[in-house]
């Protein structure tokens, strides 16, 4: 499983994106390999390998680049690029847990509230937020579980290193086991999910059986499937 | 002590002008004073909806930029003395607002109204963003059908995030209003239930806006359908919503079909 960073112009722009993305969740990033899209950056752009570089610099484990133009100089020592550009990627890595990947370049991901930032005077291993996520929202805490006391809209979505835990309906997207724990679950009073995801592994809501909509369930993984059953 | 409404939305064409004409005239009826902003800058529409689109000289962008007073800009209506118009700018954009500007521009209006009816632009940026930075309250235009209700979350979300009020710690006072509802549709189960989307967004019900010509009426006419048609079931409906906003407890009418002996002949229309 990998990551897909997508770097956009002006790269300036992104990068500080980037920057408070990783000052959010300063161990975003750890031991996550991670392949840069290069698709979105011109042929004509100087130093690309430069810009690698800088990412590197992040702590960013670059283990390939997709996207790549033949004639960039250095490219090469960036690890082969993946055949074959975008049609590949989801072959190439087929864990690949986009959901995840988004936050990255999510320079729109707005405070929800004070609460989502996971300060380090919140408990160190749980964070509460004691309202609903509306549309739009993204609440990112890989230290431990994510509780939320009401519904995650359409839309919203919510990342935890270890479990989440909706007592409203999730009509949006929940992520669990952010940071490789496979062992985290997810659990939901109402699922209306359009994704859910765990260490990597994820349904959308044409793969969840009828059965489960619309009930309280909870989600987990079991080896490298994940299984949705219903509480009660 | 005055009170800033803003009538927003995140997605178009849902109703928020008409909502702002209508309720900013209703709300005028019962002896509030009361002014009626158009922050959709470059696009402005609520002008021509409150009949004042000939008589404009000056508006927003030349007060926020200080090249006329506020009192030159604003326009009273002909046919309610305590309602008055500060239309947007057609020929600029919304980066011509600054916050300071708008800033500036509320503080005085707060000054001589009850209430400041800002009119959102639809969108997620600038212009909405300013539109309700000093909302104390705010109407949440909603069509029943997913999208809107969607992009009434997001903006409800911002609400909550982006407002002089929630950079306080404080809460803006957020109405759902549902427009365009349309009883033929509800009855053959066409559109997404009230309370579907009431239990989404989860804000309290202003009021339900039956879908009718009469408001496209009014509109081209030039006059909000509070003032136009004031039996009309959607000005009813408008001036029952205006009562809540003033804190009145009305109970919430769901708009019925009514056939008449020619509905009842005709009724079986070819959708």
């Amino acid at each position: 499983m990998a990551l897909v960073l997508a770097p956009e112009l002006p790269l300036g722009d992104w990068l500080a994106a980037l920057d408070a993305q990783i000052e959010r969740s300063p161990s975003f990033f750890d031991g996550r390999p991670v392949v840069v899209d290069l698709t979105g950056v011109p042929r004509e752009q100087p130093d690309v390998a430069a810009f690698l570089q800088l990412l590197e610099e992040r702590g960013i484990h670059i283990i390939g680049t997709e996207g790549a133009h033949p004639s960039w100089e250095g490219i090469e020592a960036w690890g082969r690029p993946l055949p074959g550009g975008k049609p590949a990627r989801p072959i190439e890595v087929p864990e690949e847990p986009k959901a995840a990947a988004a936050p990255a370049p999510a320079s729109q991901a707005e405070a929800a509230s004070p609460a989502q930032q996971d300060g380090a005077d919140a408990e160190p291993n749980a964070l509460v937020i004691d309202h609903s996520i509306r549309s739009g929202q993204s609440v990112v805490f890989e230290r431990g579980d994510v509780t939320v006391l009401g519904s995650v809209a359409s839309g919203a979505e919510v990342m935890a290193g270890g479990s989440v835990h909706i007592y409203g309906t999730l009509r949006g997207r929940a992520i669990a086991g952010l940071a490789g724990n496979s062992a985290a679950r997810i659990f939901c009073r109402r699922l209306q999910a359009e994704l859910v995801a765990i260490d990597g592994v994820y349904q959308t809501a044409d793969d969840m059986p009828d059965s489960v909509i619309g009930k309280p369930v909870q989600a987990w993984l079991d080896g490298e499937q994940m299984k949705i059953a219903a509480l009660d | 002590m005055a009170k800033v409404l803003v009538v927003t939305s995140g997605k178009g064409g849902v109703g928020k002008t008409t909502s702002t004409a209508a309720l900013g005239a209703a709300l005028a009826q019962s002896g509030e004073n009361v002014v009626v902003v158009d922050f959709d800058v470059g696009l402005r529409n609520l002008d021509l909806v409150m009949g004042a689109e000939r008589r404009v000289v000056f508006d927003l962008i030349n007060v926020v930029q200080g090249d006329a007073k506020l009192s030159q800009a604003l326009i009273r209506d002909k046919r309610i003395d305590n309602l008055s118009l500060l239309p947007a700018s057609q020929t600029r954009d919304k980066d011509a607002l600054t916050i300071e500007g708008v800033d500036k521009v509320v503080g005085e209006l707060r000054e001589k109204f009850d209430w400041v009816i800002c009119d959102s632009p639809a969108g997620i940026e600038r212009g909405a963003l300013l539109a309700m930075r000093h909302a104390d309250m705010a109407v949440v235009v909603t069509n029943p059908e997913v999208s809107s209700v969607r992009d009434s979350d997001r903006i409800i979300g911002m609400l909550d995030s982006k407002t002089l009020r929630a950079e306080k710690g404080d809460r803006v006072d957020k109405h759902l209003l549902l427009t365009r509802y349309d009883p033929m549709r509800a009855a053959r189960n066409e559109m997404l239930k009230t309370e579907d989307v009431l239990e989404i967004l989860s804000i309290p019900l202003l009021g339900i806006i039956p879908e009718s010509e009469e408001v496209l009426r009014a509109s081209n006419l030039g006059a909000p359908v509070t003032l136009n048609n004031p039996i009309s079931a959607p000005a009813r409906a408008y001036f029952d919503a205006a009562k809540r906003l003033r804190g009145e407890k009305v109970e919430v009418v769901v708009p019925l079909e009514r056939k008449g002996l020619i509905g009842r002949l005709f009724g079986r229309r070819v959708a």
